[in-house]
C-alpha cells in the first residue's frame, strides 16, 4: 500500500477499511545468502539498502523480539551532521543528506523535522572550540552559524542567561538539525525491506553462529538452523554477547544511558537544545512531552533503567539551564544499553571470520546514523568493500592505534565517552 | 546501588568510581595482542562481573567489586591490594 495525501482522504471517509499489515511475517527458509541479527533501525536499514541499492533479496533480519523493540523505539529521536573529525564528519553528513529525502523515499512519514539544533557554550574558550566545529561543519558541507548572547536569545528566550556557574556566551546553530518519529524509521525500513523480498522473522533467537574453517556457515536459532553466506551482526546494546557466540571479543562495554518525557505541554520549545556543560539536552515531541537526557551512569550495566543518581542530575541541570521546567511533571524514564566503545565511535567492518560482518559500537548517538548506518553496511556486505563515508570505523583502529576517531578528545580508553 | 566498602562500610554508589573492568595485567614483553586485549576487549558480561571501583568521596581506596550487571545486586567487596598494608 502507498501512502498518499489521496489515500489519507479516502481512509478517512471509509473507516480506515484499507488497514494491511505492513509487512510479511514469514517462515524462515533453510538458507539465505545473507542472515542479519538484530531487526533494529540499523538491521532494517541495512535490509532495505541491500535490496534497493543492490538489488539482493535473499536476506533475513532475525529479531529475538519484535521489530523496532530496543532501543530504536526507545531515544531522544535527535537527528544531527555536526562532527568535528574527519571519518565522522562524512559519515554524519551522508546520513543527513539520507534523512531529508527519507520520507520520500520510504513513502513513509518518519516526521523528519529540522527545527533547528542550538548548543550552547559558556565561555571564551568554549566559544572559540564551537567556532572551530562549526567551520569544520561547513567545509564538510553542512551548516553551522555561531550565534551570539543575543542571537541565542532570539531564539531561546526562555533559558536562565545570567547562570552564575554557566552563564551564556551563545550556541552554535545547525538549522538542519532536529528531530523525527522513531518508530516509524523503523517501520517505514521494515515495510521497505521487507516489500522488496526480505524476510523480517521476528521471536527468532541467535543462540550460535556456525562457523567452519574460519568461514561463517550460518546461525542456530530458536526457531532452528538457518544456513548463510553471509552473516551481519547488527545488535547494539548486545553486541558483546552475540559475537561471542562467533568467539569473539569486541572493544566494547555496556552502559546504560537515561531519557526522561514529561507531560504533554503546549509547543514551548521549539529546537533541539543542548548544553553540553550540564550533560543535558531536550526537544520537545510533536505530543507535546518534552523529552530529555543527560550522561551515561558511568558504569557496566545491561539493567534497562537507570539509577537515582543521573535522574537527580539531569533534573538539576534542566532547572539551572531553564527554571520553567520546573513546573512540568515528569510523566517517565527509561534506560537504553549502549555501546561504549574506547573512542566513542562506531564500528562498521568484517571480522577475522571470513563472511561475518559486524555494526556496533554507536555509544549514545545511534538512532541519527540509522540510514548511514545501514547504507554503508549494505555497501559493505554486497561489495565486501567499505563505503567511503564510513571507511573509517574500523574494528582494528584500537589495536593498531591508526585511525582512532576520538570526537570528544578524552582519550581512546573504556569509561571516558 | 550501594557498595559495601571494607573500610568505611556500606555506602551510596555515588561515592564511588567506576574504574574498569577487573583484567589480569599482561607481562611488560607480552606483545601487541595481549595489550590489546587488555586494554580494548572486554568480554563485557550480562550477568556477574569484576570489576574496579575507586571510593571516591570515602576513603580513597581501589576496590575489587564483583556484581551483577543486569540486576546491579553486589556480591562481595574486597581491597584491590587484597588488604596488604
Amino acid at each position: 500500500m502507498r501512502f498518499s495525501a489521496l489515500r489519507v482522504l479516502q481512509e478517512g471517509l471509509t473507516g480506515i477499511r484499507g488497514r494491511r499489515p505492513h509487512w510479511r511475517d514469514p517462515e524462515p527458509k533453510a538458507a539465505y545468502d545473507i542472515v542479519i541479527i538484530g531487526g533494529g533501525g540499523h538491521g532494517l536499514s541495512t535490509a532495505y539498502y541491500l535490496a534497493r541499492e543492490h538489488g539482493l533479496t535473499n536476506v533475513a533480519v532475525l529479531e529475538k523480539g519484535y521489530l523496532g523493540g530496543g532501543n530504536v523505539g526507545r531515544n531522544t529521536t535527535i537527528v544531527r551532521a555536526n562532527y568535528f573529525l574527519p571519518g565522522n564528519s562524512e559519515f554524519y553528513s551522508h546520513s543527513l543528506k539520507l534523512w531529508e529525502g527519507l520520507s520520500q523515499d520510504l513513502n513513509y512519514n518518519v516526521m523528519h523535522s529540522q527545527r533547528g539544533l542550538i548548543n550552547l557554550f559558556h565561555s571564551d574558550g568554549q566559544r572559540d572550540a564551537f567556532a572551530r566545529r562549526g567551520n569544520a561543519m561547513i567545509n564538510q558541507g553542512d551548516d553551522a552559524e555561531l550565534l551570539d548572547r543575543d542571537g541565542v536569545r532570539a531564539h531561546l528566550p526562555y533559558l536562565d542567561f545570567d547562570n552564575g556557574r554557566f552563564p551564556i556566551y551563545g550556541g552554535l546553530l545547525h538549522r538542519r538539525g532536529g528531530t523525527a518519529r522513531h518508530d516509524a524509521v523503523a517501520w517505514g525500513y521494515a515495510r521497505g525491506a521487507s516489500d522488496r523480498g526480505v524476510d523480517l522473522i521476528q521471536n527468532c533467537e541467535v543462540t550460535g553462529i556456525d562457523i567452519s574453517g574460519g568461514k561463517v556457515t550460518g546461525v542456530q536459532t530458536s526457531r532452528g538452523a538457518i544456513r548463510a553466506k553471509k552473516v551481519a551482526i547488527v545488535t547494539a546494546g548486545r553486541s558483546g554477547q552475540v559475537a561471542a557466540m562467533a568467539g569473539m571479543r569486541l572493544p566494547i562495554e555496556s552502559h546504560v544511558l537515561q531519557a526522561f518525557v514529561t507531560e504533554g505541554l503546549k509547543p514551548v520549545i521549539d529546537h533541539v537544545v543542548s548544553f553540553g556543560m550540564g550533560h543535558f539536552y531536550i526537544s520537545q515531541s510533536d505530543k507535546g512531552g518534552l523529552v530529555f537526557g543527560g550522561d551515561l551512569d558511568f558504569y557496566p550495566s545491561y539493567a534497562q533503567r537507570g539509577n537515582l543518581p543521573m535522574a537527580e542530575h539531569v533534573m538539576e541541570a534542566a532547572m539551572t539551564l531553564m527554571p520553567m521546567i520546573g513546573k512540568a511533571r515528569v510523566l517517565r524514564s527509561w534506560g537504553g544499553i549502549m555501546d561504549m566503545t574506547p573512542d566513542g565511535s562506531p564500528i562498521i567492518d568484517k571480522t577475522d571470520t571470513e563472511g561475518l560482518y559486524v555494526d556496533c559500537g554507536w555509544c549514545y548517538g545511534g538512532f541519527k546514523a540509522v540510514p548511514g548506518s545501514g547504507f554503508s553496511f549494505a555497501h559493505l556486505l554486497a561489495t565486501g568493500r567499505h563505503h567511503e563515508p564510513a571507511a573509517g570505523f574500523r574494528l582494528d583502529r584500537f589495536r593498531t592505534g591508526i585511525g582512532i576517531i576520538d570526537e570528544e578528545g578524552t582519550g581512546a580508553q573504556h569509561n571516558l565517552h | 546501588m550501594r557498595i559495601n566498602c571494607p573500610t568505611c562500610g556500606e555506602r551510596d554508589r555515588r561515592e564511588f568510581y567506576y574504574g574498569g573492568a577487573a583484567l589480569a595485567r599482561p607481562a611488560e614483553d607480552a606483545g601487541p595482542q595481549a595489550w590489546d586485549a587488555y586494554l580494548h576487549l572486554r568480554d563485557n558480561p550480562a550477568g556477574r562481573a569484576r570489576e574496579w571501583w575507586f571510593h571516591e568521596s570515602g576513603c580513597s581506596a581501589w576496590l575489587l567489586v564483583e556484581r551483577n550487571s543486569v540486576t546491579h545486586e553486589v556480591y562481595g567487596v574486597a581491597l584491590a591490594d587484597g588488604g596488604r598494608s
